[in-house]
């Protein structure tokens, strides 16, 4: 289940192998647990994928793989199902609370079609 | 006038506690009367103000609703409220007054709005038992109890107020006759074509009239057994109601040596003030240059303008509109202005639709000024809609108007329904009751207040004007033409009310389900592509799954829907704030057998589960985890449980008591009812959730009247009320339809839901949907009860669909294994519980354990098997 492969810039990244990306719906996500921790994991439209912590800090629950996953102009984003705070996809922002945060996961999709999730990114 | 300088306090007495008195109370304490004047108010009946006006809903609403003073005393402790104390004297010498229980109250200023009583016409039988008059609520009670025996009423009136009183006994069921001196009815107000449209009409409803019909006498020995009518047949009847006209009460005036008018009512100059200078009378009591006014309108503005010469203002009155438009046995009739055409020059354009029942009378006359007419007065039978537009255009001094189109027959042809365009100049008088203008509205919206010493915030719809100014908070009439002006300033002000649904969608829930009908969309994909930009957000998305569940049935988590769905509905259970879900199963009408409640008992048990019984008569079992849903519903399910719908957008429960099957007062079967009606409409997707009540009597233990339809049992079949809620802004239900069969009842309840579904906005309850439908109540009554647009068997058929193509949600899901693989913690490890979720015990049962922050596992994973931190929860 966990493998270590090349990143595309060559550094060597843990990956986690979390299922097949036609496990995940489009405009859905599912959670796994990688590295121990709880990851959220989304499919948008366009076969897209992104890993945001799957806990909500705004509700304080392991919940965000749950959310409606939609658009807010050209931004990718996920509705919390507690309180509907929405988190861009791309970069873990919470795009009602600029304080909020949530961890953002290197993601990608191999020639397999198996998802996988690797390390925490670093905040861009 | 002015505070004594020794700054003794004093004291203002006010004879009567009807609309006009309370009103002059309120006005009293607004304006700061209440820092001079300790304010006495003797009312003879035994409650405080009421809504006259609307009487005759008192059957339908009850005495609660109609009180002007529902806590029964003013917030200013200076004003006293005494009730069930008639005056029986006034000494204008010692400035006293005598009260009937012997005390005496002192004054500095008498205000007489005693008003006026019904007038009897002195004829043999008159006072037999079985006679009533038409006044208070007490009258009305004592007509409900003579015609539970009876079966035949009739009214000796044909007025405005005789109507009214002819509804009331139509509406208690009895066969009502209405006998009226003159050749039509409602003499006053319209001519002959619109009174002969007007009977037509109320034929048609099943009630009688008889015009130029002069009562001789009332018949029978111990009790009333008909009428004798000259020159024709007598009528039988065992309830008479005399409505015949009213007389003003100016007894105590009179007894005192006050002036009085020759035709009655204590005799008053422009201020409102007697033949005393300290004695002043307002409303039906009083006759202002000799003439009496029978409309609230006016007794209102006479308060007023008393307050108003109390703190030494200029207010006089000279002269009342004496317009009036009103809905009588469900048929609108307006009059206004010079509506017989007295005036010199005047005439009239008449549009007649015989067919439709509408009768259409403009007055109008050449502008003196101009080349065009000027619109004078008018009559409006059948369809009242042009009032709101035409009632401003008259001038109050019958002179000056507003110039019409050149083809003023535009204005009541039925295709000038949106004739609102005319524009109104600023002085015209939009709401009469409360004498408010087209530029006070304007300035609520623009400016906020009018006056300069509040700063209040510019209102921002027509209710907020309707709160602030009070245009169209008594009659309601103006009320569309309030929020026409309102709309149209934003609009000249780019400030269009933006009522789209979101960023993805230009329109509103309305609007979504119609284009989902008419295109007959089954995917989101496909409405949004046409319809919308963007990929949608967790505003649309839920609204249209919620409108293709309504029109399409089908399971929620189907493939192409599922990510549409909302976060309870996505898993079939409700969320927690830990994360965790509650199982609601359905418990139909709250009616339970034992073994069900044994498993739902062991069920809660070998799952550990929180159990509470909710408000809706059934049982929530709360943390169960997500992955552990299909295992709890699964034995749920065996049971013969079914899907509570607890998570949906959709119907709750049919609340009940147990009826006539148990309980000794119960008059019909309700748990048999509710039970129907919970099966009927389960899995129903709505703009927001629905709670039905029965109850089996009027006792109401099931509080039907706190739902969004309530249905409350009666002697002779099923009372139905609609669009009641409890919760943040509780309403209680009001009567859609009475004494209904089961299958009436039904069929007004498809009607009735339905009709909410296609139009309700966006988590609108069922409560602000009727109110914000023009019309309200009334425009449902017409779309549900009389079926005005002919939707009826559509809206049922539409019901029917729903009913035949329902199933149980949760078995469903049991069966579908692609449906079930979404019901895991993780994806690549569905052995391990989410370890975030944790887990204390309060009271010998679980609750949430709070938590600070993400749980992170062991680098390790331990799959397959439980963590310390859920083997410790569980």
């Amino acid at each position: 289940m966990t493998t270590t492969s090349p990143t595309t810039d060559g550094d060597p990244t843990t990956y986690t192998m979390v299922c097949r990306l036609d496990q995940i719906e489009r405009e859905g996500g599912v959670a796994a647990l990688v590295g121990g921790a709880a990851v959220a994991v989304f499919r948008t439209y366009d076969d897209e994928v992104f890993a945001l912590d799957n806990y909500d800090p705004c509700s304080r629950a392991s919940v965000l793989a749950r959310g409606i996953v939609g658009t807010r102009g050209d931004v990718p984003f996920v509705a919390s199902p507690m309180h509907k705070q929405a988190f861009d996809l791309r970069t873990g922002h919470c795009l009602d609370d600029a304080a909020v945060r949530v961890t953002t996961y290197d993601v990608l999709v191999g020639d397999d079609g198996q998802v996988l999730v690797g390390g925490v990114r670093s905040s861009s | 006038m002015t505070p004594t300088p020794d700054h003794k306090r004093l004291t203002l007495v006010v004879v009567g506690h009807g609309m006009v008195g309370h009103r002059f109370v309120q006005a009293a304490i607004e304006r700061g009367l209440t820092e001079t004047y300790d304010v006495v108010v003797v009312g003879e009946e035994c409650r405080p103000a009421y809504d006259r006006v609307a009487l005759t809903s008192f059957f339908e609403v009850g005495a609660e609703e109609l009180s002007l003073l529902p806590g029964g005393r003013y917030d200013d402790p200076r004003v006293r409220l005494v009730t069930g104390t008639e005056v029986t004297g006034l000494d204008p010498e010692t400035r006293t007054v005598l009260l009937a229980d012997g005390e005496v109250l002192d004054y500095d200023e008498l205000v007489l709005a005693t008003g006026a009583t019904p007038f009897v016409p002195p004829i043999p039988g008159k006072d037999l038992p079985g006679c009533f008059v038409y006044r208070t609520i007490e009258d009305l009670e004592a007509i409900r109890e003579a015609a539970a025996g009876a079966t035949v009423g009739a009214v000796v009136g044909g007025g405005l107020l005789g109507l009214e009183a002819a509804n009331a006994l139509a509406q208690l069921g009895l066969e009502t006759h209405v006998v009226e001196m003159a050749p039509r009815l409602m003499a006053v107000q319209v001519d002959d074509a619109g009174g002969a449209m007007l009977t037509r009409h109320i034929e048609k409803l099943g009630l009688t009239v008889h015009t130029g019909a002069a009562t001789e006498a009332v018949l029978g020995e111990t009790h009333v057994t008909g009428l004798a009518l000259r020159g024709e047949e007598p009528i039988a009847a065992e309830v008479v109601v005399f409505s015949a006209g009213i007389r003003p009460r100016d007894a105590l005036a009179r007894a005192a040596g006050l002036d009085v008018a020759e035709r009655g009512g204590v005799l008053v100059d422009e201020q409102c003030r007697s033949s005393d200078a300290h004695v002043w009378a307002i409303g039906e009591c009083a006759a202002p240059a000799g003439r009496m006014y029978g409309l609230v309108a006016p007794g209102y503005s006479m308060a007023e303008v008393v307050v108003d010469a109390l703190l030494g203002g200029p207010g006089a009155f000279t002269g009342a509109d004496m317009s009036t438009k009103l809905k009588l046995l469900g048929v609108d009739v307006a009059s206004f202005g010079d509506a017989h055409g007295t005036t010199e020059g005047a005439l009239e354009l008449v549009f007649a639709d015989a067919v439709a029942g509408h009768y259409k009378k403009l007055v109008v006359k050449q502008n003196p000024d101009g080349d065009g007419t000027i619109l004078l007065g008018g009559i409006l039978v059948g369809d009242a809609s042009a009032y709101g537009v035409l009632r401003p255009m008259v001038a109050a001094d019958g002179t000056s108007g507003i110039e019409l189109p050149a083809n003023p027959e535009d204005l009541i042809l039925p295709a000038s329904r949106g004739a609102v365009e005319i524009g109104l100049p600023d002085e015209a008088v939009v709401c009469s009751c409360n004498n408010v203008t087209k530029g006070e509205i304007l300035a609520r919206v623009s400016t906020g207040s009018t006056d300069d010493e509040r700063d209040d915030e510019p209102c921002s719809d027509a209710t907020c004007v309707t709160r602030c100014s009070g245009a169209g908070s008594t009659c309601g009439s103006c009320k569309p033409t309030v929020k026409k002006i309102v709309e149209d300033h934003f609009a000249s002000h780019g400030l269009i009310v933006d009522r789209s649904l979101c960023e993805h969608f230009g329109l509103t829930r309305q609007e979504i389900f119609d284009v989902v009908a008419v295109h007959g969309y089954t995917r989101f994909d496909d409405v949004i592509g046409a319809h919308g930009t963007g990929r949608g957000c967790d505003i649309c998305k839920p609204v249209v799954a919620s409108v293709l569940a309504s029109q399409l049935g089908g399971h929620v988590l189907a493939p192409a829907n599922r990510p549409l769905q909302d976060t309870n509905d996505a898993y079939l259970a409700n969320i927690q704030k830990n994360g965790t879900y509650s199982v609601v199963p359905r418990i139909p009408g709250g009616e339970i057998t034992a073994e069900k409640l044994i498993v739902i008992g062991e069920v809660a048990r070998d799952f550990n589960l929180y159990t509470k019984i909710t408000g809706g008569q059934r049982i929530d079992l709360f943390g169960a985890r997500m992955e552990e849903l299909p295992l709890i519903w699964r034995r749920l399910v065996d049971a013969g449980f079914e899907s509570g719908h607890a998570y949906g957008k959709s119907l709750r429960t049919v609340k009940s008591c147990v009826g006539s099957t148990w309980c000794r007062y119960g008059v019909q079967d309700s748990t048999s009812l509710a039970i129907m009606l919970e099966e009927r409409y389960r899995g129903l997707r709505s703009p927001h959730k629905l709670k039905g009540g029965v109850s089996g009597c009027a006792r109401e233990c099931a509080e039907a009247r706190s739902k969004d339809f309530g249905v409350i049992a009666t002697e002779k079949g099923w009372n139905l009320y609609v669009a009641g809620n409890g919760g943040a802004s509780p309403v209680h239900a009001r009567l859609l339809a009475g004494d209904l069969d089961t299958e009436t009842l039904v069929r007004y309840l498809d009607r009735f839901l339905m009709y909410y579904i296609r139009t309700a906005d966006r988590l609108q309850r069922t409560a602000p949907w009727v109110d914000g439908l023009d019309g309200g109540l009334d425009r449902v009554r017409e779309v549900v009860v009389e079926d005005s647009l002919g939707l009826g068997s559509e809206l049922e058929a539409a019901m029917d669909a729903h009913v035949d193509g329902y199933f149980d949600e949760w078995e469903a899901t049991l069966e579908d294994p692609d449906k079930l693989a979404r019901f895991v913690s993780f994806v690549n490890a569905p052995g391990t519980p989410d370890p975030h979720i944790t887990f204390r015990e309060e009271r010998d049962q679980i609750a949430p354990a709070d938590s600070d922050g993400p749980v992170v596992l062991g680098a390790t994973i331990p799959v397959g098997a439980p963590t310390a931190a859920a083997a410790v929860a569980r």
